[in-house]
């Protein structure tokens, strides 16, 4: 009886629960269930989910309904006398039998989604995805294309004013998406430079840990043009949940005049290592290099994070010999989180980055380094 | 020699020292039974403020209250403190409680060993979170520390983390022998194993778990603490290592690990059910088998958790295969439950509503388990907050839940007073409706695409993080009228008769009074 009285308040409670979630549609744009997403992998996968997810609920409506029969007819204040049966060999043996024989007509089709997931082979476009603290390198094979993609600017003004609503695509949005075509079979090799990340966009069904020092591969076979977004999905670190990624799919035409595109900007970058810079230019473009690269760690003040994130003012790196500096810039300091920069940066945002941290934050030591001289120590 | 023989028998039933000494100095079961309860309240509210903190935190998007690192700590924190810190000591104290009584034994078989493996946390656990307050932060890579965030990229406060996790091993592992020494050498004249009941049976082979594994785990924390230190590169691929073993040693202890907080509460899920349905327990062999089965294939499985780490085609099915076999024996123990209610004649005290919440909630978080354990879907599910759901409702809804069920179930035992039943219904659906507010909404959270362990997330999840905080806030508060609860049975309350329950069974409600004296039985009973 009293179970039956507060089984009425838990029904209130659940129509409360209702009416504040339709409170919310309004405006939101939530989902309940997994995408289906774009790729022909994405869709056998999200078939598969469907398939388990009924089965759990058909399952689940069976087991919980004989319980609830149970619940309200055998129990004492309604007279139920219990019966001394306690064991039953027949139907021990068909509750055995029956889950096995699901659980093997769940896993026929689950083996053959896994092999192909797995198949790698003849793909058309290979691009090398390289996880770093807190970034995605992207270098397509044979192209001599290659970038670095992260939190776009707009994104982290957002982040640092707490005001999430402001930016578009809040902590899914990056300075440089990378534009795959599509109809073609993408391949992708994932790798690290530092701890594990995983590279995921929902989509296209691609979540592959980036493990430093190993190459995994994954592939996709995009079937619709689209802006898909995805982000990191292993913990690495303080800015784990800040390092998204955004796939561009368009048409080959499109994609190979991206390429072209691509190519031009780069081989403009490396022409500008050969300029002479000012010290005022190198400073502007350092700042910016900064905010997007460093200021993670070492803090946008420069003050780091006592014990895990050394500082740059005042520091005997920064304001001593620019040799060194240079050379824990471009190379890393093995056995810390100090990345080599010499990967992901060009000649310019090294030589301005540096010249940048040796006039800011208190420092005053006066000099500069050239992106020439950059390009003569890689 | 004679004299001392004599003076114990004079004063058959005295009672223990008094003062702060009594706890510190005591080799009796039930002082280090309840030291383990009174610790694991305590971590449970720890760590029940760490997931405030993040639930806080999550609960719209931006960034309001803690900056990423500290949050990282919190996730990581929160994990080590509930696992290592709530959970697990909570079974041993229940195991303390109830295993010298269930059996007919007078106490534990190795008292001073007893008395060592409880006093070792307390130290572990003030070590543990006294890196919260070191430079540079406490552990904030996950209470599952994958290498090499947790060994080159780790604040200096890893080597605390260690070196307490060493201590907790040690533990444990002194525990699981006493588990073991008591069972198999001081069981009453007919107690034989198949007579055992469920939850000895489930701690017997919980005990061989964890002496198979805790030393896994002490290689794992050795191999991270030489590769920080010592210039190994175990897990370090630059030096030959490979980070992705870290994974196979940690999940080679993980996955048993997760038997560990599950079993014993099937043995307490086992002694509730049959109690308030009146009826004996269905299938007690076969659930001695699912037990043994489950224990088995708890070997066989820990790269499920590991299906986008890259690995060999072949692995990937052998492990996907290995799981989902899993959900047989699991299955078995759901459908003998619901075979002892049939035509029994049930009523709902507390101990029955929790332990009726668990077969439900138990049931679901199966369920995800089974669907996490496809391999090629679980490239869609991993790492997100369907993953978070998943274990949730297994560890919370699951294997605390029948830590509350079996608390309520033995106080009137352990200290001869009733709790209040009304109290009692209150903390039940309170809990219940709260923690389903708090956990169902994580499953659509990750199946829309939210990663786990991220502190600020895209504003399209905003409308179910609000939802599962409100939830969270609502079930830590459940706990603190727990702790009230708790507190006022032992205050007093209405007197509890020996037999307890009017359909219970066993050796420690037919042959002890309430509360139980301080020497369970100085001489064995006769178990036909």
């Amino acid at each position: 009886m009293i179970l039956f009285r507060l089984s009425r308040r838990w029904h209130t409670a659940l129509l409360a629960m209702l009416t504040f979630l339709t409170s919310f549609s309004a405006h939101a744009d939530y989902t309940l269930n997994m995408t289906k997403g774009v790729t022909t992998i994405s869709r056998d996968i999200y078939g598969l989910h469907m398939l388990v997810m009924w089965v759990c609920f058909i399952v689940g409506i069976i087991v919980f309904a004989v319980m609830a029969y149970s619940i309200t007819k055998h129990r004492k204040s309604k007279g139920a006398v219990s019966a001394t049966f306690h064991e039953s060999t027949t139907v021990e043996i068909i509750w055995t039998l029956v889950p096995l024989a699901v659980l093997i007509a769940i896993a026929v089709p689950a083996t053959a989604t896994l092999l192909d997931l797995e198949d790698t082979s003849k793909s058309d476009v290979s691009i090398q995805v390289t996880g770093i603290q807190w970034k995605w390198r992207y270098k397509y094979l044979g192209e001599d294309v290659e970038f670095i993609s992260s939190l776009s600017d707009n994104n982290r003004q957002a982040v640092s004013d707490s005001t999430p609503h402001s930016a578009d695509h809040y902590l899914r949005d990056v300075d440089k998406p990378i534009v795959v075509p599509i109809n073609k079979k993408i391949e992708f090799l994932f790798t690290s430079d530092d701890v594990i990340h995983a590279w995921w966009v929902p989509e296209l069904a691609v979540k592959q840990d980036t493990v430093p020092g190993f190459i995994n591969t994954s592939w996709a076979y995009i079937e619709k043009p689209g802006v898909y977004r995805g982000q990191c999905a292993e913990l690495c670190g303080k800015d784990h949940g800040f390092m998204p990624i955004v796939v561009n799919a368009v048409s080959q035409p499109e994609y190979e005049k991206w390429l072209v595109a691509m190519k031009a900007e780069q081989a403009a970058v490396a022409a500008s290592s050969d300029k002479e810079w000012t010290m005022d230019d190198l400073m502007e473009k350092g700042k910016a290099v900064y905010a997007s690269n460093c200021s993670a760690c070492h803090q946008p003040t420069g003050l780091g994070l006592p014990g895990v994130f050394p500082a740059l003012a005042n520091s005997p790196v920064a304001k001593g010999d620019i040799s060194g500096h240079i050379d824990i810039v471009l190379n890393g300091k093995a056995g810390t989180s100090m990345s080599a920069f010499k990967g992901q940066l060009s000649d310019v945002d090294i030589a301005a980055v540096i010249t940048y941290e040796r006039n800011s934050f208190g420092n005053s030591v006066g000099d500069s380094v050239q992106p020439s001289t950059i390009k003569n120590l890689r | 020699m004679t004299t001392a023989t004599t003076h114990e028998e004079e004063h058959h039933d005295h009672g223990p020292a008094s003062g702060l000494m009594r706890w510190v100095t005591t080799t009796n079961h039930k002082d280090i039974g309840t030291l383990y309860l009174w610790l694991s309240f305590t971590m449970l509210l720890l760590g029940g403020a760490m997931a405030m903190v993040i639930r806080a935190e999550l609960f719209q998007p931006g960034l309001q209250l803690v900056d990423p690192q500290f949050f990282n700590s919190m996730t990581t924190m929160h994990g080590l403190i509930m696992v290592f810190g709530a959970i697990m000591p909570a079974f041993v104290g229940l195991a303390n409680w109830l295993i010298p009584m269930m059996i007919g034994a007078p106490d534990m078989a190795l008292p001073r060993m007893n008395n060592w493996s409880f006093w070792i946390l307390p130290f572990a656990f003030t070590m543990l979170a006294s890196t919260l307050f070191m430079e540079g932060g406490a552990p904030a890579f996950g209470w599952t520390f994958y290498a090499p965030l947790s060994t080159t990229f780790a604040p200096e406060s890893t080597d605390f983390f260690i070196f307490a996790v060493h201590m907790m091993g040690i533990s444990s592992v002194m525990g699981a022998i006493n588990v073991i020494a008591t069972i198999l050498n001081m069981r009453a004249p007919g107690m034989t194993f198949m007579k055992m009941p469920l939850f000895v049976w489930t701690w017997l082979i919980t005990a061989y778990l964890l002496i198979a594994v805790m030393p896994v785990l002490a290689g794992a924390v050795t191999m991270m603490l030489t590769d920080r230190h010592f210039g190994t590169s175990f897990f370090d691929a630059a030096g030959g290592g490979d980070p992705v073993m870290f994974q196979h040693v940690f999940w080679f202890f993980g996955h048993p690990e997760v038997y560990i907080m599950i079993l014993p509460a099937f043995g307490i899920i086992s002694a509730i059910i049959p109690t308030f349905a009146r009826k004996q327990l269905f299938g007690y062999s076969s659930m001695v088998y699912a037990t043994a089965s489950i224990a088995i294939l708890s070997f066989m499985v820990w790269a499920h958790h590991m299906f986008t780490v890259g690995m060999p085609v072949a692995g990937e099915l052998y492990f996907m295969y290995a799981t989902v076999l899993i959900s047989v024996p699991t299955g078995v123990k759901i459908f003998n439950w619901i075979s002892t209610m049939w035509r029994g004649s049930m009523t709902f005290e507390t101990p029955m509503l929790f332990a009726l919440g668990f077969v439900v909630m138990f049931t679901i978080g199966g369920f995800s388990g089974l669907m996490l354990g496809v391999a090629p879907v679980d490239t869609q599910y991993h790492d997100t907050y369907f993953v978070v759901a998943h274990f949730h409702y297994v560890l919370v809804t699951g294997a605390l839940y029948s830590i509350i069920a079996a608390y309520y179930y033995w106080v009137p035992k352990w200290t001869g007073n009733m709790y209040n039943e009304k109290l009692g219904k209150i903390h039940f659906w309170w809990s219940t409706i709260a923690v389903n507010v708090l956990f169902f909404p994580q499953h659509f959270l990750g199946l829309a695409g939210m990663p786990r362990r991220i502190p600020d997330y895209s504003v399209q999840f905003a409308e179910f993080n609000m939802i599962s905080s409100l939830g969270g806030f609502a079930f830590g508060l459940a706990q603190i009228f727990f702790l009230y609860i708790v507190i006022k049975t032992i205050k007093g309350g209405e007197k509890a008769t020996g037999i307890v329950w009017e359909g219970a069974t066993g050796l420690e409600f037919e042959k002890l009074p309430s509360p139980a004296p301080y020497h369970s039985f100085s001489t064995a009973p006769e178990v036909k």
